[in-house]
């Protein structure tokens, strides 16, 4: 199988098969909290998936070139996140400067992601993980993308869930189920869908 | 009187998975079993007592603007000796939570303790308030993993207490199961709370 047949694998195993929110059960603050809106969602789903990629390029250098050679390994915890919370600093500080209608869009979510598990969990997860052959680690190009395939598949369950929940507003329910259990026992129909990926052997 | 009040507001009146609404991601992944759940809440409170202790600590000393990353900073430290601790005397659990160890960092609950009340209280109130939030978890993440486990595998802690006839729902410890035990528990308290 060529790289191409390799990242076709990825990007379905990331968005589909083991998805992050659905499977994995990591990000589910702001699949909760964000997913009431279809334009917040949007936001935040563009925003996830700009920082899940970047964070995966730059812990991936971090862990190789820092870490690894150093027999730091112990210290993966505090240098991931340190990494990230700096990283989001940076990016809201550039998007700022440069790009002020982007900030406008983006601006709010950029800080929530700091403490968003899906982006710390994606680098910890592109540490372990292997190719399809199951014996070469990741290497930068893999871990990038993999990061940026994880993003959209959160931001696609995002929106996903931000549709339904719009047209759940409409809805006569019972007192007790509004809010967030309806919202809880929704997700769990949706991951029963994406149950059925779970057969998938590419 | 204080003390106490501190104490037990975490587990019914504040309780931080059922009433807040915290550290949903650690709640859904591992209260597939009981044991899962007891080691994760305990690992948990763990870092939430020294966490609180540390910030109520420095809270004078910290400068306001950057104290979210301070806060960051020692939770990770704590995380990392939690990791390690277990990985070095409790493999086998260890190894069934997983990722879900590190993500012990950035566990809402933690740094939202932090930022709402450690950093403005005395050591003694922080570490009630720790206490009690770390037990409201652990239990909460219980009772999660108790319906998961009888439902989904028929065992209790591991030992079996449905009948032989009992067929066990496969689906109850997989994830869909996870999101909808929960939101029917989330009903139900919303449901007693109306009564009152």
């Amino acid at each position: 199988m060529g790289y191409f047949g390799e990242l076709f694998v990825m990007a379905m195993t990331a968005i589909f098969i083991q998805n992050f929110v659905l499977s994995r059960f990591l990000g589910l603050c702001p699949y909760l909290g964000v997913s009431k809106k279809l334009d917040s969602a949007m936001g935040m789903g563009m925003a996830v998936i700009f920082v899940m990629t970047l964070a995966s390029a730059f812990t991936f250098l971090i862990n190789v070139y820092l870490l690894l050679p150093y027999g730091l390994s112990y210290l993966q915890t505090i240098a991931f996140i340190l990494t990230i919370a700096a990283l989001v600093q940076f990016v809201e500080m550039v998007i700022q400067k440069n790009a002020p209608a982007l900030y406008k869009s983006l601006g709010v979510y950029l800080p929530l992601i700091t403490t968003n598990c899906a982006v710390l969990g994606v680098a910890i997860i592109n540490t372990q993980a292997f190719r399809s052959d199951g014996v070469t680690p990741y290497n930068f190009l893999d871990s990038t993308l993999n990061g940026f395939f994880s993003g959209v598949g959160f931001t696609f369950v995002l929106l996903a869930m931000a549709g339904i929940r719009q047209r759940l507003e409409k809805v006569e329910l019972p007192k007790a189920m509004r809010g967030m259990p309806i919202a809880l026992i929704l997700a769990g129909t949706m991951a029963l869908a994406f149950y059925g990926f779970m057969g998938f052997n590419i | 009187m204080n003390f106490i009040k501190e104490l037990t507001k975490g587990i019914i009146k504040e309780n931080p998975i059922f009433v807040i609404v915290l550290g949903m991601c650690p709640t859904l992944a591992v209260s597939t079993s009981v044991q899962n759940a007891l080691g994760m809440g305990l690992a948990a409170t763990f870092v939430l007592i020294c966490s609180n202790i540390m910030i109520s600590l420095i809270k004078n000393i910290t400068p306001p603007s950057i104290r979210i990353p301070i806060y960051v900073v020692v939770i990770a430290a704590f995380v990392s000796i939690v990791d390690m601790v277990m990985s070095a005397y409790i493999p086998a659990l260890h190894k069934s939570l997983g990722i879900f160890i590190p993500l012990i960092v950035v566990n809402c609950i933690i740094l939202g303790r932090a930022e709402a009340f450690a950093n403005r209280n005395t050591v003694i109130m922080s570490i009630a308030d720790a206490i009690g939030m770390g037990l409201g978890f652990t239990l909460s993440l219980s009772v999660v993993a108790t319906i998961r486990e009888i439902l989904g595998a028929g065992t209790w802690l591991g030992i079996k207490v449905t009948p032989q006839t009992y067929d066990p729902m496969l689906m109850a410890i997989l994830a869909p199961g996870a999101f909808i035990t929960l939101g029917f528990l989330m009903a139900l308290i919303n449901m007693l709370k109306e009564k009152k």
